[in-house]
């Protein structure tokens, strides 16, 4: 047990001998070459990086859960009886795919428990894709040159949904029949094909009977290897570029600092696995998720109040109950705008938008750089904002998918909440973004005074005269560092990048309006301080307005007396 | 350094001051912290052990009836046990991790990713070199052939989904037809006016779904009942005759303030539920449609835009309620072909 009875690993028995599998290993594979770079390589460490993980790890769960449902599950909309152990549904007519699911409930043991985990880590792993995307978005990871590795990130985003939709499908219940029917409804609502569309994917008018064996294809198949795959590709490419760092002393461009792949990356990641796994099972053990027996098997005249899909659909529901009723006849033909527009189009909009960001944003700053240093919200006012206004749109809508449980939760009248909901849409997010940029510009304003005054002590110094200061004293030297790492703005005057690289002639119109766009982009950012700015201030705000003067190493702050604090 | 766009070169304020250096944890500098963090951690992978074997014996010992707190036992008894093992060795690891494991972070030196000049260009030249050696560019008419073919290969990848289903048909039909009892859809009962009370709702099928052929076989069972349920399914209720503002044409499908409508919500596809009495509103629970029953299914609110198709209904010579024909507006979800399939459906009229 303790230290002085060590041998290191290359002096055992055991260790002497594994030269002989790694010798046999490469002499058919040779893969030490990459095995050498790779076994010691840097992940640097931040909360924020584990979001992705989290996501991993429950697209893990999900496998090794869903491959333990395929055991007993049905996807049959084949008829039976029921005569399981749950009494209040004895006797009903259901389809398979509901008295299998039953069954798991119901009959094999444990088998509850693993539906309820499968259930939880489909809504922590679409959570975690989102909140990872978040992160990316907000820090700029997605620049040059990781944007395959967004673009496959929006794939997963999408395909996690579609996988997560079919999957509540499958049980054949009251609530997953009636998204089905609200697929059918969707299906038909798209111009001119929808009633084809319709028919060839539910076999047959709606509902037919072999839209769930489709679905479970689908579901335990054709999207899971999908995902499998772009999920190695997005990995592929982490590797390969390697991770962004957070800038700060030490931390360049040109490098990557942090904990070796083998061992502290790779027990922090693996164990993390663990927690995600644990996390879902204790979620599993005492919080009910879908209790399909209540809901009752499908039947296309009955629904339950309160209808409600899964969270990360919850966006898309709510599109549908704002939007307005239009539906028009041209050319003889039905075109339901008010199912398209906001089924189809919002869908469409968000995944559209967000595949083409990175390449807007870098058309618009002209930036064709590198960049693996990442960047701090505020020193990205107009994207932060932009990210904002995004989220506060996306919110407005998930909370309209949800009006209905509002307005009986809090008593108040369903059409006030969607008609606020439906200005809210458009007004909500131009407030966020006005919010948030100020609130950048300030935090960016803060961090330069701060280079330029240093920060204020709290100490009151008296002058000889009477006159009360406060004493300023400089940062330390790294977090000086750190806040001012980032770009310098672009000057914004000249049409700059144009001719530069002599694509857009300077006054074409694409040109007059990518300049408004940087304008609009730039628009109000405050720069750091120059190394001028900062001898200025030392020279001419030394005692005015309070230059930073050392205080010395020991100083700590001081006390909420006035005391200063040293250790 | 870094430039301007002029190309002004812009002296940083502050320099890096390099990577700070490196403090020792506690369990780096005292021995016994160490041994103590050392004990922790096998402790949580002994519990880990111990739970996971609780976990077996709960499997077999449990009944999967028995409840605790309202829970089911089983369930929660092997997630706690399994969860609980789990986040013990995932913390212990990390723990591990953290504690005790070498914490030197290490620098590694990024590269561009583009590949040098030469490489490109060597790249470039193979692969013109490969191009041109397939006479690619000389022979277009292979080309162009080879590509056509590859175009239509997408054909039969195509023309093989057309099986998936058959075409759309009857999307303006359901199985009401004239004479048709509308019959009680928990007991399939016909039903007499004197049944309905004023101010109620009974949520009603039309009789074909309860009835068996010669060999006692139901008429409709499996998919074609769902599916033709999912188009005929009514709502019926009585309000006072006075009111009822019917439309023109539609002044005697009622039977003294008895309205049957489609129970479809017409947005997609719902069964409406919520009921008024006093509005005479019914509320689609999916997205909060409102149809006005006393006015002719007008939507008086929410994305639906079609008002609820209306059943016109009939007294037959037992007295039981019946349709008059089917609905003479579509049911159900609107679809592309709709306005043209009305149109027939107003001329048959
Ligand atoms: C990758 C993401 C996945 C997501 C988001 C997902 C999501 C879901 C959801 C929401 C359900 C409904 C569960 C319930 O009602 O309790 C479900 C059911 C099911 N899933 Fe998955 N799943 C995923 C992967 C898989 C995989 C990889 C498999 C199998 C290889 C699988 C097999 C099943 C089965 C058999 C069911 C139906 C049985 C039941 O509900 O008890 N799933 N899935
Ligand atoms: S289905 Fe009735 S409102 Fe949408």
């Amino acid at each position: 047990m303790t230290d002085t009875e060590y041998t290191n690993i290359e002096d055992t028995g055991l260790g002497k001998k594994a030269g002989g599998p790694v010798e046999w290993l490469d002499d058919r594979l040779g893969l030490a070459g990459m095995a050498k770079k790779n076994l010691r390589k840097v992940f640097p460490e931040h909360w924020s990086f584990m979001l992705g993980e989290v996501a991993l790890w429950s697209f893990v769960v999900l496998l090794l859960t869903g491959v333990f449902l395929t055991f007993w599950f049905q996807p049959s909309m084949n008829e039976t009886v029921y005569n399981g152990p749950y009494n209040p549904l004895h006797g009903l007519t259901m389809s398979q795919a509901y008295a299998s699911t039953l069954d798991i409930s119901f009959s094999v043991r444990g088998g509850l428990l693993i539906r309820q985990i499968h259930h939880w880590a489909a809504m922590l792993f679409v959570a975690a894709m989102m909140l990872h995307m978040l992160r990316v978005f907000f820090t700029g990871a997605y620049r040059k040159p990781r944007e395959i590795n967004w673009l496959i990130g929006v794939g997963l985003l999408s395909m996690g949904l579609v996988e997560g939709f079919a999957g509540y499908s499958l049980p054949d219940d009251l609530l997953s029949g009636t998204g089905l029917r609200f697929v059918d409804g969707l299906l038909r609502s798209i111009p001119l094909v929808g009633s084809y569309l319709e028919s060839f994917m539910f076999g047959g008018e709606y509902p037919g009977d072999v839209i769930i064996p489709r679905l479970y294809m689908a579901h335990i198949l054709l999207v899971p290897a999908l995902l499998l795959g772009l999920i190695g590709a997005h990995m592929l490419l982490l590797v390969y570029h390697k991770h962004t760092q957070w800038p700060g002393p030490g931390r360049t461009e040109k490098n990557v600092v942090g904990y070796p792949m083998l061992p502290v990356y790779a027990a922090k990641a693996g164990g993390f696995f663990f927690v995600v796994f644990g996390f879902t099972a204790l979620m599993g053990a005492i919080l009910q998720v879908n209790p399909i027996w209540a809901y009752g098997p499908y039947n296309p005249s009955e629904v339950t109040a309160g209808s409600q899909p899964d969270w990360y659909m919850g966006f898309s529901e709510g599109a549908i109950r704002l939007m307005p009723n239009w539906e028009s006849t041209i050319f003889g033909f039905t075109w339901s705008w008010n199912i398209f527009i906001p089924g189809v189009g919002a869908m469409g909009l968000l995944f559209t938008a967000l595949g083409a960001w990175p390449f807007i944003e870098s058309w618009i700053t002209g930036d064709k750089r590198e960049h693996h240093l990442l960047e701090r919200p505020r020193n990205a006012p107009v994207r932060t904002a932009l990210g904002v206004a995004g989220m506060t749109a996306f919110a407005v809508l998930w909370i309209g998918g949800g009006n209905d449980i509002i307005a009986t939760k809090f008593h108040l009248n369903i059409y006030t909440i969607t008609k606020t909901l439906r200005i809210g849409l458009f007004v909500f997010p131009v407030i966020a973004f006005m919010v948030t940029k100020r609130i950048c510009v300030g935090l960016q304003r803060q961090d330069a005074n701060s280079i330029l005054h240093g920060y204020e002590t709290g100490v009151i110094e008296r002058t000889p005269s009477g006159a009360f200061s406060e004493r300023h004293a400089p940062l330390p030297a790294e977090i000086q560092y750190t806040i001012t790492t980032h770009d310098r703005l672009p000057m914004l005057e000249a049409p700059a990048e144009a001719d530069k690289n002599g694509v857009a002639a300077p006054h074409s119109r694409a040109a007059k309006l990518r300049a408004r766009a940087r304008k609009f982009y730039y628009h109000g950012a405050v720069d750091k301080p120059t190394v001028e700015d900062v001898h200025h201030a030392e020279e001419h705000l030394g005692e005015i307005a309070g230059h930073p003067v050392e205080l010395g190493d020991d100083f700590q702050g001081v006390s909420e007396t006035g005391v200063p604090r040293v250790h | 350094m870094s430039t301007k766009d002029n190309g002004v070169a812009i002296t940083e304020p502050v320099k890096d001051p390099g990577l700070p250096e490196h403090l020792p944890r506690p369990t780096d500098v005292d021995p016994a912290q160490a041994r103590r963090s050392e004990r922790q951690i096998s402790a949580m992978f002994g519990i880990a052990t111990v739970l996971l074997l609780a976990f077996c014996v709960a499997y077999f010992a449990i009944d999967r009836s028995e409840t605790f707190l309202g829970f089911s036992a089983s369930n929660f008894t092997l997630g706690a046990t399994l969860g609980g093992a789990l986040l013990l060795m995932g913390v212990g690891i990390i723990q591990w991790a953290k504690k005790l494991m070498g914490d030197h972070e290490i620098i590694e030196m990024r590269h561009a990713v583009a590949s040098s000049d030469e490489d490109r260009a060597a790249v470039l030249e193979d692969l013109n070199t490969g191009i041109n050696e397939s006479g690619f560019g000389r022979r277009p008419m292979i080309r162009n052939s080879l590509l056509g073919a590859m175009g239509f290969l997408a054909l039969p990848a195509v023309v093989m989904l057309r099986d998936l289903g058959p075409l759309p048909h009857d999307e303006d039909k359901t199985v009401w037809k004239k004479g048709m009892r509308v019959v009680n859809d928990v007991s399939g009962t016909p039903i007499k006016p004197s049944d309905l009370e004023v101010g109620s709702l009974v949520n009603a099928e039309p009789a074909i779904m309860y009835e068996t052929d010669a060999d006692g076989q139901p008429v409709l069972e499996g998919t074609a009942l769902l599916q033709a349920k999912s188009k005929a399914a009514v709502i019926m209720v009585r309000m006072r005759p006075e009111d009822i503002t019917p439309s023109k044409g539609r002044e005697n499908w009622g039977i003294d303030g008895i309205l049957c409508y489609s129970k479809i919500c017409t947005h997609v596809g719902c069964p409406i539920s919520l009921y008024e009495q006093q509005t005479h509103h019914v509320l689609c629970p999916c997205h909060q449609s409102t149809f006005d029953l006393a006015d002719n299914g007008k939507v008086i609110f929410g994305p639906a835009h079609r008002p609820l198709p209306q059943l016109p209904l009939a007294v037959d010579s037992e007295g039981y309620i019946v349709a008059v024909s089917d609905f003479p507006e579509i049911v159900a979800p609107s679809y592309p072909r709709l306005a043209h399939d009305q149109k027939k459906l107003d001329e048959k009229s």
